[in-house]
């Protein structure tokens, strides 16, 4: 009998002790678990939290870094990126893509692709809002869903914004002073698909 | 204890037995599996009496099942393994005497292999499938397995669906028909290297 | 005046359990055979959640299945993860840097609390306590889970190890939060106890229920808390050493009965050993780098790493039992063969010896004791 008087002793120093925790969207500091009413409260984001892909561009949509080398499409696991290279008027490969979707029904959040990415171009973002009014079309996404402005990816990820900065400004010294010791540059080869 | 002395130790307590050494595993011939893994699991020297991990390979030639052998005993039999034992059979004719009077652990593991491998372990108690439903064809994790494409409409499928009132576009019709006359199933295309 | 008892004829009366059904935690389903209420035969039927993961995992990179594993058992997505790096480590014989030996513990371990308290709650669910000690185990696992979400980025499923080291280094004082669950959870661990171990329902409902002799254990490989609740001393944490595990102070506790309390009793003393753990580990994790610079370089480009020909099994303490993942490599970006030894599809083997002989309801918190996550059991 002893037993259970004890253990309900401890509801109850549970139960009154749950009037009193400080209601803090912070678990460490509640002692656990406190409810939020979620879509006026929300918890605070972490910073390397991942859902979905974005793509980024620097100024303006037209100049995204991405440049449709295809390598998160290879390297996603479940396959859910799809790249089209655009053609300029010649028939030749630009380095953007044409198309780029992502199938949001299929992609498992893993941030493959943007570990993989050499050009820092896809992220992993915050949105987790995402839905349709149907299982299949809305839920790919298209470019035009998918750009995001660099100062998106600054504000959901400062500390990393800051390094990607550093070493995208070091990359274009390093390119500066090669062109600048090397006054004729050979052609550029358009990238292997 | 490496791969060679547990080989010599075999064979001096099994004359005749044929074992060779392949990647620190000991090779023998299905008959010899039952006698060997008794004696390793009695014998006071080996003490193997923990069977970790069943699993089969297929090698394309041949298809291979894999057999840990763990201690459970004090040290030094615990840190001396894993002693691993392999067994070759061939693909047309794949027959394993079952470990399952041995080790109660072969049960599961054995049914798994068979399932995904199509190796028939002999004197298994209850040799079913155990992830795939009954009556599926194939075994999913030999190389040579291809799906059926879920995609594509076959016959029987048509059928099924106009037995429940669902009306089957034409050009559906045609191709399932176009299948069942050439008596072929829908199976999926290998995604080629090129496209990986 | 008293009737004299009619005698019925009784027949076996066969009984699904699932696969939609809350106690079987998952789609699993039982297909027990009743004499009255007492179970005759009970055979479990599995392949709900079957994916063929190990055919995914055969034509992918090897880093590709990395984030496959969290899927795996998806409560200790760090232990599958531990236990693939580890395998793939042995197999192309690649060092790990010691920072990331140590927090590569730090999460198997906290892991380890997340999967104990979170299972016990469960098999109190079971019991019919219903959610009351759940939510004060889930109250502790929120505050790891928030810690993990800082670190990976996700709560559950990390995809955090990587071949040779980690994929990022931790966040600053994230080490000093962990710090605080560490030292608070003796206290919880207390709390739940006086909830729990001397109740005297509990005791009632677990003592000799499903009792797990010390010989069929070990033939029939079973692993982890069930088996050192039978006593088995088999802990793979002391005798493979891996990781720093040889060099850190622990002990193993084991059972003496066998049964569901012991099970439950030897969760809760895993736990504080692991939080001893943790409290050594803690206190020496020295500064360096996170990854090998050699697999660093693979980072960009996974299908550029390609093992050398052979095969490896590489195995770890999982919360449940041996993880371990066989793997034979043909020299190309993809495994030439990829095999889970999953520990809850493995401690399955038994249920129907442990259930015979017990009522329906007994059935139930066997299966909860044996503590089975359908991810792992099916793959």
């Amino acid at each position: 009998m002893f037993g259970v008087l004890r253990g309900m002793g401890i509801t109850f120093k549970n139960f009154v002790a749950s009037y009193f925790l400080p209601r803090k969207p912070n678990s460490l500091e509640t002692g656990g678990m406190v409810t939020l009413q979620y879509p006026e409260e929300r918890l605070p984001e972490k910073e390397r939290f991942r859902n979905f892909p974005f793509l980024i561009y620097d100024t303006k949509p037209d100049d995204l870094r991405c440049v449709a080398c295809d390598i998160c499409a290879k390297e996603c696991p479940p396959k859910c990126i799809y790249i089209v290279r655009d053609n300029d008027e010649q028939g030749r490969p630009l380095k953007k893509p044409k198309v780029f979707d992502i199938d949001f029904t299929v992609c498992m959040n893993c941030g493959i692709c943007e570990e993989a990415c050499p050009f820092d171009a896809i992220f992993m973002d915050h949105e987790f809002e995402v839905g349709g009014p149907e299982r299949q079309q809305s839920l790919v996404y298209h470019m035009d869903q998918l750009l995001k402005p660099a100062t998106h990816f600054a504000k959901i990820r400062p500390t990393d914004h800051v390094a990607i900065e550093e070493k995208r400004r070091k990359e274009a010294e390093k390119k500066r002073a090669a062109a600048q010791a090397q006054p004729k540059p050979p052609e550029a080869k358009p990238p292997q698909a | 204890m490496s791969p060679a002395d547990a080989k010599s130790k075999l064979e001096a307590k099994f004359p005749g037995i044929q074992i060779q050494i392949i990647n620190n595993a000991l090779l023998m011939k299905p008959e010899d599996l039952i006698r060997v893994v008794q004696f390793l699991k009695d014998s006071p020297e080996f003490k193997m009496n923990y069977l970790s991990n069943i699993t089969a390979v297929d090698y394309v030639e041949y298809l291979e099942s894999v057999y840990h052998l763990y201690s459970i005993e004090n040290p030094p039999h615990s840190t001396a393994g894993p002693i691993v034992l392999k067994v070759r059979v061939p693909r047309d004719n794949p027959k394993i005497p079952s470990l399952v009077p041995v080790f109660r652990g072969a049960e599961f593991q054995e049914r798994e292999a068979y399932d995904m491998m199509g190796i028939v372990y002999e004197g298994h108690p209850d040799l079913r499938r155990i992830f795939m439903w009954e009556g599926f064809e194939g075994f999913p994790l030999r190389k040579d397995y291809t799906p059926e494409d879920a995609d594509v409409l076959e016959w029987e499928d048509v059928e099924w669906l106009e037995k429940h009132g669902v009306k089957v576009p034409e050009e559906y019709k045609q191709f399932a028909r176009q299948l069942k006359d050439a008596g072929k199933e829908a199976r999926a295309q290998k995604p080629t290297e090129k496209e990986i | 005046m008293i009737d004299e008892p009619v005698l019925h004829d009784t027949d076996t009366l066969e009984v699904n359990l699932g696969p939609q059904h809350p106690s079987t935690h998952g789609v699993f389903r039982m297909n027990v055979k009743l004499e009255g209420e007492t179970i005759v035969s009970l055979k479990p039927i599995m392949g709900y959640l079957h994916r063929n993961h190990e055919q995914i995992a055969e034509n992918m990179s090897y880093l590709g299945s990395m984030p496959y594993t969290d899927r795996l058992d998806y409560f200790n997505s760090m232990s599958n993860n531990f236990g693939y790096a580890l395998a793939v480590e042995k197999l192309a014989n690649i060092e790990v840097p010691e920072r990331a030996q140590y927090i590569r513990v730090i999460m198997a371990e906290l892991t380890r609390l997340v999967n104990h308290v979170s299972v016990i709650g469960f098999l109190l669910n079971d019991l019919g306590a219903f959610f009351t000690p759940i939510l004060y185990a889930f109250r502790e696992r929120e505050k790891i889970l928030d810690i993990f979400e800082e670190i990976a980025g996700s709560r559950m499923m990390c995809n955090y190890l990587r071949f040779g080291g980690l994929k990022l280094d931790l966040p600053p004082s994230v080490l000093d939060r962990i710090k605080k669950i560490v030292q608070g959870f003796p206290k919880f661990l207390d709390e739940f106890e006086g909830l729990l171990t001397k109740n005297e329902i509990l005791c009632m409902r677990c003592q000799n229920v499903g009792i797990l002799p010390y010989d069929l254990a070990v033939s029939a490989s079973i692993t982890g808390p069930m088996a050192r609740a039978s006593g088995v001393n088999y802990d793979i944490r002391k005798i493979d050493g891996y990781s720093i595990y040889n060099r850190l102070k622990f002990r193993v506790p084991l059972g003496k009965v066998g049964d569901v309390y012991d099970r439950y009793m030897i969760r809760i003393l895993e736990m504080r050993q692991s939080v001893w753990i943790l409290e050594q580990v803690l206190k020496e994790i020295p500064e360096g780098p996170i990854i090998n610079p050699k697999m660093a370089a693979f980072a960009k480009a996974p299908r550029n790493f390609k093992p050398p020909k052979g095969e490896a099994y590489g195995r770890v303490e999982a919360p449940k039992g041996e993880l371990g993942f066989y793997l034979v490599s043909d020299g190309t970006p993809q495994p030439w063969r990829y095999h889970v030894r999953a520990p809850s599809f493995i401690n399955l083997t038994v249920l129907e010896d442990l259930c015979i002989g017990h009522k329906v309801a007994d059935a139930i918190i066997i299966l909860g004791s044996i503590d089975i996550v359908l991810g792992e059991v099916d793959h």
